[in-house]
């Protein structure tokens, strides 16, 4: 439209459909190559917002369908959690 | 470590019943939610629901909630664990909980994910403006705690979510200038656009939304029509003067315990997006992990509350408790089930679910 702003994909690390866009042609297909060089996926949300929204360019960039690109790796933990608290890991509260 | 004989992730329609129903033949539960009380979704459910008596139709979502809520508190078999998140899932089938500052490990004998769906969003130029909201946010917003998420709204998406929270911005005495549907149809069922449409609300099916205006934050939005391909059709754009734009562009499954643990997945558009492949009987292709509600595919909460009663029989009876009993129960699940997904309205799932019967019959 107007003057360029940017449709945020990652609202956790700030990565822009322009970005997503740019690395896709570039050849980066994966979810997961394009989690690593953006951080797109590694917020507080784990990719629940970006990812559809990936998955979704790189079909279309790609000319495939979603169900034959590479299923990405859901790592724990799913949401952020202290590490104090990991690490006291166990049956007993954890001590400030 | 605890040991338990079921542990149901999410406390949601599907985690609650499934809960009651295994709980009620005589299994040991703990029922993990990560909210501060149970329900899900049920608790900013207003409105009216459909189906059949069993499903409770004719009841408002919220009173649904209440309802089991508690027979789940009152249940000595359950133990609630309120605030606690499913961290993760490990090789060793132990699933790890954070609740509050401490983390819980659980070893269950059985495990019913019932973790539900989240909010699907869409990329436009200034998306990230305050005043862009998810139809699930701003339900929250007016429904649980009584605030208004703005004066005027655009509503992107006309399926039941988008349909029945434009109804309910109504209601709250806030305008919703227009609903936008990108498809050429109205998803959601004809009797919720109906009484949006008597409201004098115009709904534009194919129309996407180009932009959000506003520097601060939204002022207003740029739509415009789409061909039957999809693209924006040149000189069709128009603005129109929002303070909140509300996205009710669907929802996906959230997959990452059941992946976590092992379990296939299959992407199957009908049922919204990757869902783990699992039987009839809803179990995973890991033996002794159910999984049920939106998670198994994503549907209504009349469906999650059978597939959560199924599920919850099922994992009991394979434990040996009250086998004839669950049996019975199984058997009216299936119908319930049957009879849900029947009729036009069913189509889309009941096709969703043959695909993902062909893919399981392949893996």
């Amino acid at each position: 439209m107007n003057e360029k702003k940017p449709a945020i994909v990652c609202r956790c690390s700030d990565v822009t459909l322009e970005q997503i866009r740019d690395l896709i042609r570039k050849g980066y297909t994966s979810i997961d190559e394009i989690k690593r060089i953006t951080r797109a996926g590694m917020g507080p949300c784990q990719g629940k917002t970006c990812g559809p929204i990936i998955e979704r360019e790189i079909a279309q960039i790609t000319g495939s369908k979603i169900e034959s690109l590479a299923q990405h790796r859901q790592r724990g933990p799913i949401k952020g959690i202290k590490l104090g608290t990991l690490a006291a890991g166990g049956d007993h509260k954890h001590e400030e | 470590m605890k040991n338990v004989d079921i542990a149901i992730v999410g406390g949601g329609p599907a985690g609650l019943c499934a809960a009651i129903t295994a709980a009620d033949l005589g299994a040991k539960v703990i029922l993990v939610e990560q909210d501060d009380a149970l329900g899900g979704q049920l608790v900013k459910q207003t409105h009216m629901f459909f189906g059949s008596e069993k499903q409770h139709a004719g009841t408002r979502g919220i009173d649904i909630g209440t309802m089991l809520v508690e027979q789940v508190e009152s249940n000595p078999n359950i133990e609630i664990m309120l605030n606690a998140t499913a961290m993760g899932y490990y090789p060793d089938g132990v699933l790890g909980i954070n609740q509050e500052e401490n983390f819980i490990k659980i070893k269950p004998l059985k495990m019913i994910l019932a973790t539900g769906a989240s909010e699907r969003m869409i990329a436009f130029p200034n998306n990230d403006l305050p005043g862009v909201f998810g139809a699930g946010a701003v339900q929250t917003l007016m429904n649980v705690y009584g605030i208004k998420p703005g004066k005027r709204v655009l509503m992107v998406g006309a399926g039941n979510i988008g349909l029945i929270v434009s109804y309910q911005l109504l209601q709250a005495g806030v305008e919703v200038a227009a609903i936008v549907e990108g498809s050429p149809n109205i998803g959601g069922y004809l009797v919720h656009a109906s009484k949006i449409r008597r409201l004098g609300v115009p709904v534009l099916t194919s129309h996407t939304i180009l932009e959000a205006l506003g520097d601060r934050e939204v002022t207003g939005a740029v739509i415009a029509k789409l061909d039957e391909k999809w693209n924006i059709i040149k000189g069709t754009e128009q603005t129109v003067v929002v303070d909140t734009i509300c996205l009710a562009v669907g929802l996906t499954p959230l997959t990452e315990l059941i992946d976590q643990g092992g379990g296939k997945l299959a992407y199957i558009r009908e049922l919204s997006g990757y869902v783990p492949i699992h039987n009839q009987e809803l179990e995973s292709t890991v033996s002794g992990i159910y999984v049920a509600g939106d998670l198994a595919g994503v549907e209504e909460a009349s469906s999650a509350m059978v597939e959560g009663k199924l599920a919850g029989a099922v994992a009991a009876k394979a434990l040996g408790y009250k086998p004839k009993a669950a049996e019975q129960i199984i058997e009216e699940a299936h119908q319930e089930l049957f009879d849900l997904r029947s009729g036009p309205v069913g189509a889309g799932i009941r096709a969703g679910i043959s695909k993902l019967q062909e893919v399981r019959q392949r893996c």
